[in-house]
């Protein structure tokens, strides 16, 4: 017994424990990174989430101080709602927010992309459907006149501070 | 084979966790920097007026405040000086002598330059001829020298109690201040300038102790409280409001009263305003007990009897305006809607992950994305071509202005040669009064309009129209 398992050890090449072990550190590391980062609350809803590393500040306050606040947090709008949609833009926008904010290379103040406009857009019609088919049954509410938030725009986001 | 694929593996591996402790480092740093903003290296008291000191404690603030140095250009003006000659700015009397007409037997019609930044407001006053070949009083010092510290001392050699350490806003420091600023409003120029050293500094808007804004110039707390006396409404001002409809027993105060929004407004507002020395004295005074519109302020010059000088050309009781700019914006929009001076002139910008206000006072148009961006959702293009079309109005509005009273000034004056009496030129020399202040009013004001346009077209349409009833004046009383 005691010698079949010597000769396991034996059969262990310097090279494979050598490796094992950096890939461990590696694994370590980012791992540490990673709750060092609050990653997973990337993965959740709350809102406090999108202040992690204060950029949003701005966006979060006026939030707070808009008619949507009680009934609508940053994904509810920010995010399509089917399942592909929603984890899809979640990375997308992670890894682009993670490299502008470590390479510090973003236009301030930061913008939607149309991308973005298209899914509260979504997100508008999702939960105002009812009120508003009369309107987007005859245009299509996508093209910018017709966007909601061209007029509505305070109703995320109140007084600018 | 098989070594080198390990081998490979192994650099790969390693790059990898080296490029996530990097960004573990990365992270780290923002997230720290975001929780020690303020690292004190030295003792700041009231009498630490030189900013640099404040800078070892705030060297990003220090850093953006250093910078007004600079100067770059706007469309009609910004901080410039891109044809300076030697230390000079371009002469704005030369670069249109209209001026020196409206300005005839004053000090203006002899030296008038593009303004600078904050840096040179104490060099720039020394070295104007408007000081060199004039006498002028230690009255204005006021607004352009780091003076408080230097008003306390006065003040307590002449009697007012406590010491230096005091804080201003307490009442021995309040008492200091105001004794102080009497004394050297009245002192010649060149004996008050020699009690200086800094131009406006860290000292003159924030409490030492706590770093809060706070007013520290007399003109401005006898101003804005006279102003609050006053019955002009102010729903830019709430904090003015509310103490209106209080027992009004105690003056208004505005650092016991103003909302920290408000005193991002004030504290601008302690010189970029206008102004006269009332009496023998020299007492700088805002004439705001009226209300802070062109008509009031004129009406509180008239009931005081005041004139700046006499029009060398048609012997005219006229008045000089300063830079309103408190007032007229005031007046217009942004104020309305809560924007306070700082918002655009200082806003907020980020460095790693804090979040300060741009201490590099400047013209919001060479700061498009952080001054208007962050409430105007256009692109930079958009919001200076909005900003251009009031302004290039305004400057047209001027011109013909300009003109109307350059020609009711040579009326009088041919008028005045051909032996017209003082009486049948007094309705023209009161309309040339009457058009003159709000000509100079929109003229003097540093924002070509921008900060008010309505107005500064109401403004520029009453100088026009007095001075065109100025000629009509003549003309009916047989004078041509």
């Amino acid at each position: 017994m005691g010698s079949a398992r010597s000769k396991r050890v034996r059969r262990l090449s310097i090279a494979g424990v050598v490796l094992a072990a950096l890939i461990g550190v590696f694994l370590g590391v980012s791992g540490f990174t990673f709750v060092e980062a609050r990653g997973l609350s990337y993965l959740s809803n709350d809102p406090t989430t999108c202040v992690n590393c204060h950029i949003m500040r701005e966006q979060y306050d006026s939030w707070q101080k808009s008619s949507h606040h009680a009934f609508a947090v940053c994904n509810d709008c920010h995010v399509p709602h089917d399942f592909l949609g929603k984890y899809w833009t979640k990375a997308e926008h992670g890894f682009r927010h993670s490299w502008g904010f470590t390479f510090q290379n973003f236009h301030e103040p930061i913008r939607m992309k149309d991308s973005s406009r298209a899914a509260v857009q979504g997100n508008c019609l999702r939960c105002h459907q009812s009120l508003v088919s009369e309107i987007t049954h005859y245009s299509a509410v996508e093209k910018d006149a017709n966007n909601c938030i061209r007029c509505h725009s305070s109703v995320g986001h109140g007084a600018n501070r | 084979m098989r070594r080198l694929i390990y081998i490979l593996i192994v650099i790969l591996v390693a790059g990898a966790t080296i490029a996530a402790m990097l960004l573990l480092q990365s992270i780290f740093t923002r997230k720290r920097e975001a929780e020690q903003v303020v690292f004190k290296l030295v003792d700041i008291d009231e009498t630490t007026v030189d900013p640099a000191t404040w800078g070892k404690n705030f060297p990003r603030q220090y850093d953006a405040y250093r910078r007004t140095v600079d100067m770059e250009r706007t469309r009609y003006g910004g901080s410039e000086a891109d044809e300076v000659q030697g230390s000079h700015t371009y002469s704005k009397i030369e670069a249109d002598p209209r001026l020196k007409t409206m300005w005839a037997g004053y000090a203006f019609a002899v030296d008038f330059r593009e303004e600078r930044g904050h840096a040179y407001m104490l060099v720039d006053q020394r070295d104007t001829e408007r000081v060199k070949q004039f006498k002028q009083p230690g009255a204005c010092l006021h607004c352009h020298a780091s003076v408080i510290d230097a008003y306390r001392e006065v003040g307590r050699k002449n009697g007012a109690a406590g010491d230096a350490g005091e804080s201003l806003t307490s009442a021995d420091g309040i008492a200091q201040l105001m004794a102080g600023f009497e004394k050297v409003c009245a002192m010649p120029y060149a004996d008050a300038t020699a009690l200086v050293q800094h131009p406006v500094g860290c000292i003159d808007c924030h409490d030492p102790s706590t770093m809060q804004l706070r007013v520290t110039r007399p003109g401005f707390l006898n101003g804005i409280a006279v102003f609050a006396a006053s019955s002009d409404p102010a729903p830019h001002l709430p904090s003015v409001e509310r103490w209106r409809t209080g027992d009004r027993a105690k003056p208004y105060d505005p650092n016991a009263l103003a909302t920290r929004q408000e005193m991002r407004s004030f504290v601008c507002g302690q010189c970029h305003v206008e102004y006269y020395f009332k009496g023998e004295g020299k007492l700088l005074t805002y004439p705001w007990h009226n209300g802070l519109k062109v008509q009031q302020i004129e009406k509180y010059y008239d009931d005081a009897g005041f004139k700046d000088w006499t029009h060398a050309l048609t012997g005219a009781n006229v008045l000089k305006a300063q830079h309103p700019e408190f007032e007229t914006w005031s007046q217009g929009i942004h104020a309305r809607s809560g924007v306070a001076c700082a918002d655009c002139h200082m806003p907020y910008m980020r460095q790693g992950a804090i979040k300060i206000s741009d201490h590099h006072v400047r013209s919001p148009l060479l700061n498009i994305n952080n001054a208007c961006q962050t409430c105007h959702r256009y692109s930079e293009e958009e919001l200076l071509a909005r900003a251009k079309t009031i302004q290039d109005r305004t400057h047209d509005m001027m011109a013909h202005a300009l003109d109307a009273l350059t020609q009711l000034i040579a009326a009088i004056e041919s008028a005045k040669a051909a032996g017209a009496s003082d009486e049948r030129l007094q309705a023209a020399r009161q309309l040339q009064r009457r058009a003159q202040f709000r000509l100079d009013f929109v003229n003097a004001e540093n924002s070509m309009g921008f900060h008010a346009d309505q107005e500064t077209a109401r403004t520029l349409s009453q100088a026009i129209d007095y001075a065109r009833q100025g000629q009509i004046a003549l003309l009916t009383a047989g004078l041509k």
